[in-house]
């Protein structure tokens, strides 16, 4: 297995790389680094000599990827793409283009990300695969159809819809909970309520519909009619051997997202107020600064591949037959 | 042996806990304390003023940070030295730092002294000399913090030595020392720093004596400095800016510069202590961003305790502020409204303040009713909840937020926002055919309709570039734009479209077809691209072109790609422009417009490109008066020569809208001043109380929740019990 992980540590060069000239490639497509100097320096009376002053001093003056001033290796290695890049795939992620450290944010930035994103996980996985056990045992019932219909219409309300709905009811109709806000600490706790709660409820059409799928398929197995002779009950086979069975597909889908979840979400951060990564990226966008985006592009990578490798080995955890 | 009555069943001990569980929801419900409170309970009574902030400030560098957003906060902790009057209107200067207002002494190319009504073209260079008032104290701060030697106490700081260390509030040693000149001028030395890129250089090299040559000087020694160094600008001197003793410093400007006065009111010459820029300059310190940038030093009433741009900034008072008085005189009507209750008494009234990130505009103006912010602007979202228009068109609160005790206050922003033309553009900018293209463009794009569709009332319809209440602007029929409108019955009247259509073919295009060519008339409009409303906007603006036969190209982009091309000349017409006055004088407008001023020619602010000689001409005697009858006429002539070429639609100006709580005093709109939370106050009891019964917990729809779910388990048990029974047939079968 080691050997596997190597190898795919020494894949993930190359994509990393391809990754970030994709990223550079993109970025300065919409942007120029007159564009993001502007952002930088505001909207009012600003020279073209604090443009200049600004892109020499965050190294945004130097050709995209060949220096014709420079000679040999340095006509590559004294551009924007190579000084951007290198630090980046070190790890090293500087300063944004507004001043400010990166890794400092991020530190700071990825406990609100996940106090969000997994209590939102594990209560979403545990309310949806309840559900879609259930509606595997009432299964072709009215129950069951009316169950997939409801999910249906879950799945077809836009996650905005929750999270105004959610705010407008629990936190001023109701008034149960802020409507916003976050704090460090167990205060966090009451700040967290509303948007896990609307985190689940908005993943319950899609989840619950996976999940019956799964089951179901468990269900029509032979160890479940096997069960079923031995005069075993619906809900021990279902809760018990069926949720066993059906975990492997469910695990292996689930390690996969758990590296991202320090991404954060976007909309539900920006909405609850919650300073996480999520609404870093979408800042970083909005502002048009790179050095940020970059970063957390590149973090997103590396945290995808990981969350592959981890599945990878997952696999080999949860059936024995599988050897890497 | 336990008696009978106290042997439980099952389902009484099921009883026990569903009474438990609601005696705990009915005393939460009666407690004394909202449950939906985002601050901590200890908070509840604390004199703490709760405001909100939608986009984190990037700077607080007194030197950099020039938007609104920052200066509320750069406003409260740095004391430039001088400030506006909070009450009186038209605005006014008074001192702050300084003990009195500067008065220029006037001196000639030999550098002799000039009496004080010398002709400004005859004045060779003027001098501020500013004194400070004595015993001005910082706040307190590790960069004041001195060792047993003497020496400066936090240098040199490693990763380790800043374990634990999150702000500069968290350094064991703190000091403080008292204000000196020489801080302001070496605050003036940092606006030429090629390590601070401030926004105001560019201005500034235009007035202040050698300031460009400084920035020169500056980037030279920067370049000669090793990696990890920075500039040292004790070393560095001009003429431009001295400190004559320890109270005393002087700006020499270049011939006459009137409005130098209010760039003294501006954070960008507050003073800024050399310790502070040593003690941030390390590199240890950055990588946790702790700097200038983010935790201010200044002597002002507030200081910044916490700073998480992500969530919240928090302002306490500085231990060390010198005191100052609530002010006793006001504008008219300020006593009647209470406005002068407090006066003589000593500042700030409000110990604390908490800034919180909202970012979206429903939270926010939720939380404002729900008593959870103390002021708060009025979305569009959210107008028709809070502001009924009378028939008059005046407005008032709605009766909800009447009873709450709210109160509305409105107020015209010294600002513009214009559609305007490329004067360089061979179609639209020059004289005669194109100023009537022009002129019956400005009539047919109804502003009046643009500001209640799109912006629920909360503008004036601009005449020319003068906002209201800025020396020189007009009102009535004096004010009014003779081009786009009529005097008719005591009002302003649209002109009518025939009007536009008349114009429109006079200048060419009768139909909105080019008679040479037959062509039908094709016009660009750059606009940045922005909120959801931008594409009614553009269909809007659409219609107006329509209304003369023109086909207008919408060209939408970003922010900055459409300040690029502003910048280079390369549009025709452009949309989303607008200005934001820094000064209350008429000169901060009109120069938008002077031709030297040119975006295109000369990298300035006269985006339109817009070039006049006799406007010129005008805007440089003007430039350099002071208020009276004779600039007054100049202001007019100016005026009247713009709003006849029309090198703008002249759009509107702002008007704001600010919610106060019935529970915050001495609230009155300064579109100038930033630092006016000293004059605020609050009465917390009043305002616990009314949050508690404001925010009492609703339980009931939770308990027919709880009802719904079990009534929707029903037929699910009975299915189940249905198969089981099923299944035990078939089995006894």
């Amino acid at each position: 297995m080691f050997a596997y992980i190597v190898r795919r540590a020494l894949y993930a060069i190359p994509v990393l790389i391809g990754v970030n000239l994709i990223t550079f490639l993109l970025f300065f497509v919409v942007n120029t680094p007159d564009d993001i100097a502007r952002m930088q320096l505001g909207a009012k009376r600003v020279t073209p000599e604090a443009i200049d002053t600004w892109k020499a001093t965050h190294g945004y003056d130097r050709p995209y990827f060949h220096n014709a001033e420079e000679s040999g290796l340095a006509a590559f290695t004294d551009t924007l793409f190579f000084q951007k890049s290198v630090k980046v795939m070190a790890f090293d992620f500087g300063r944004s283009d507004g001043g400010r450290s990166i890794a400092a944010d991020i530190q700071a930035r990825m406990g609100p990300s996940l106090a969000l994103a997994i209590p939102t996980l594990l209560v979403g996985m545990a309310v949806n695969i309840t559900f879609g056990l259930l509606l595997v045992f009432f299964r072709s019932t009215a129950i069951d159809w009316g169950g997939v219909v409801l999910c249906v219409v879950l799945m077809s309300i836009s996650p905005l819809f929750y999270i105004i709905a959610g705010q407008f009811v629990a936190g001023k109709l109701m008034n149960l909970v802020p409507i916003s806000g976050y704090a460090g600490g167990w205060d966090m706790a009451k700040f967290l309520v509303l948007p896990v709660v609307i985190g689940v409820v908005s993943g319950i059409g899609s989840g619950t519909r996976w999940y019956r799928t799964i089951f179901m398929e468990e269900y029509g197995k032979d160890y479940v009619r096997t069960a079923r002779a031995k005069g075993m009950g619906d809900l021990r086979i279902l809760f018990v051997h069926v949720l066993k069975n059906g975990m492997i597909p469910i695990l292996t889908g689930v390690v996969v997202l758990l590296p991202l979840l320090f991404m954060g979400s976007l909309i539900m951060e920006s909405f609850f107020g919650i300073p996480g990564l999520g609404s870093y990226t979408i800042e970083a966008i909005q502002n048009q600064d790179f050095a940020i985006v970059r970063a957390m592009v590149f973090l997103g990578s590396v945290l995808y591949i990981v969350g592959l490798l981890l599945t990878d080995i997952s696999y080999t955890l949860f059936d024995p037959r599988i050897r890497l | 042996m336990p008696c009978a009555t106290c042997v439980r069943t099952p389902s009484a001990r099921r009883g026990a806990l569903w009474a438990l569980l609601w005696l705990a929801i009915v005393l939460g419900a009666g407690c004394e304390r909202p449950w939906n409170s985002p601050y901590p309970d200890a908070e509840r009574a604390s004199d703490t003023l709760y405001r909100a902030f939608t986009e984190p400030p990037r700077h607080l560098d007194p030197a950099r940070s020039y938007a609104t957003d920052e200066v509320e906060f750069t406003g409260q902790i740095y004391e430039p030295p001088l400030q506006y009057h909070y009450l009186k209107r038209p605005y006014q200067l008074e001192p702050l730092a300084a003990t009195r207002l500067p008065e220029p002494q006037y001196l000639d190319a030999d550098g002799d002294p000039l009496p004080a009504d010398t002709p400004p073209e005859d004045v060779a260079t003027s001098v501020y000399t500013i004194e400070i008032e004595p015993g001005v104290r910082y706040q307190p701060h590790p960069a004041f913090a001195r060792g047993p030697d003497g020496a400066p106490r936090y240098r040199d700081l490693s990763p380790a030595d800043l374990e634990g260390i999150a702000s500069p509030a968290d350094f064991t040693h703190q000091a403080s020392r008292t204000l000196r000149a020489s801080d302001y001028v070496h605050q003036i030395k940092r606006l030429a720093s090629p390590e601070v890129n401030s926004p105001i250089l560019g201005v500034m090299s235009e007035h202040i004596v050698g300031l460009a040559d400084f920035a020169e000087r500056l980037r030279a020694a920067r370049d000669k400095l090793a990696p990890g160094e920075h500039l040292d600008l004790t070393r560095h001197d001009f003429e431009g800016a001295r400190a004559v003793d320890d109270r005393h410093f002087e700006i020499r400007v270049n011939g006459v510069y009137p409005q130098l006065r209010y760039w003294l009111a501006m954070p960008f010459f507050a003073p800024m202590p050399p310790e502070a820029i040593a003690f941030y300059n390390q590199d240890a310190l950055a990588a946790k961003n702790i700097g200038i940038d983010t935790f201010p030093v200044g002597t002002g009433p507030y200081m910044l305790t916490e700073n998480n741009p992500n969530r919240r900034m928090v302002l306490e008072t500085n231990p060390n502020f010198h005191g100052e008085r609530y002010p006793s005189e006001g504008a008219p009507g300020d006593r009647e409204a209470g406005l002068l209750e407090d006066a003589g008494r000593a500042l700030p009234f409000i110990d604390r303040v908490v800034f919180s990130l909202e970012k979206e505009s429903i939270p926010y103006w939720n939380k404002f009713l729900q008593g959870y912010y103390d002021s708060s602007g009025i979305s569009s979202d959210a107008f028709g909840e809070a502001i009924r228009i009378d028939a008059d068109g005046d407005p008032h609160l709605t009766e909800t937020m009447a009873e709450r005790g709210m109160r509305l206050a409105t107020t015209v922003l010294p600002a513009i926002y214009y559609l305007g033309f490329n004067m360089n553009d061979e179609v639209v900018g020059g004289d005669d055919d194109a100023r009537k293209l022009r002129q019956a463009i400005s009539i047919a794009i109804d502003y009046e309709s643009y500001v209640a569709i799109f912006l629920n009332g909360r503008g004036l319809v601009a005449q020319d570039p003068l906002p209201p209440g800025l020396f020189g602007a007009r009102e009535g029929e004096a004010g009014t734009n003779p081009v786009v409108y009529d005097w008719v019955d005591g009002e302003r009247r649209r002109k009518s479209i025939e009007v536009a259509r008349e114009l429109l073919a006079e200048a060419g295009y009768p139909g909105g077809t080019n008679e040479e060519t037959g062509r039908p008339l094709l016009l660009n409009l750059d606009t940045p691209a922005s909120g959801p409303e931008f594409k009614s906007q553009m269909d809007w603006m659409r219609q107006q072109f329509d209304k003369l036969g023109i086909q207008l190209v919408v060209r939408a982009t970003t922010w900055s790609r459409f300040q690029q091309k502003t910048a280079d000349g390369n549009v025709q017409l452009f949309f989303g422009s607008g200005w934001m006055g820094d000064y209350p004088d008429p000169e901060n407008f009109l120069f938008l417009l002077y031709g030297p001023n040119s975006a295109a020619e000369n990298n300035g602010q006269n985006i339109a490109n817009y070039q006049n000689d006799t406007f010129d001409r005008l805007f440089r005697r003007m430039r350099d008066m002071d208020n009276g009858p004779k600039r007054r006429q100049l202001i007019d002539h100016m005026i009247d020569i713009v709003q006849r070429d029309a090198p703008w639609v002249w759009g509107m100006y702002p008007r704001q809208y600010g919610l106060y709580q019935s529970w915050l005093a001495n609230t009155k709109p300064n579109a100038m001043a930033n630092n006016t939370i000293k004059y605020l106050d609050i009465d917390p009891a009043a305002r616990a109380d009314k949050r508690l019964a404001w925010n009492r917990p609703v339980l009931w729809p939770l308990a027919a929740g709880a009802g719904g779910l079990l009534v929707l388990l029903l037929p699910g048990v009975w299915i189940h019990r249905r198969r089981e029974h099923r299944a035990v047939r078939r089995t006894a079968r």
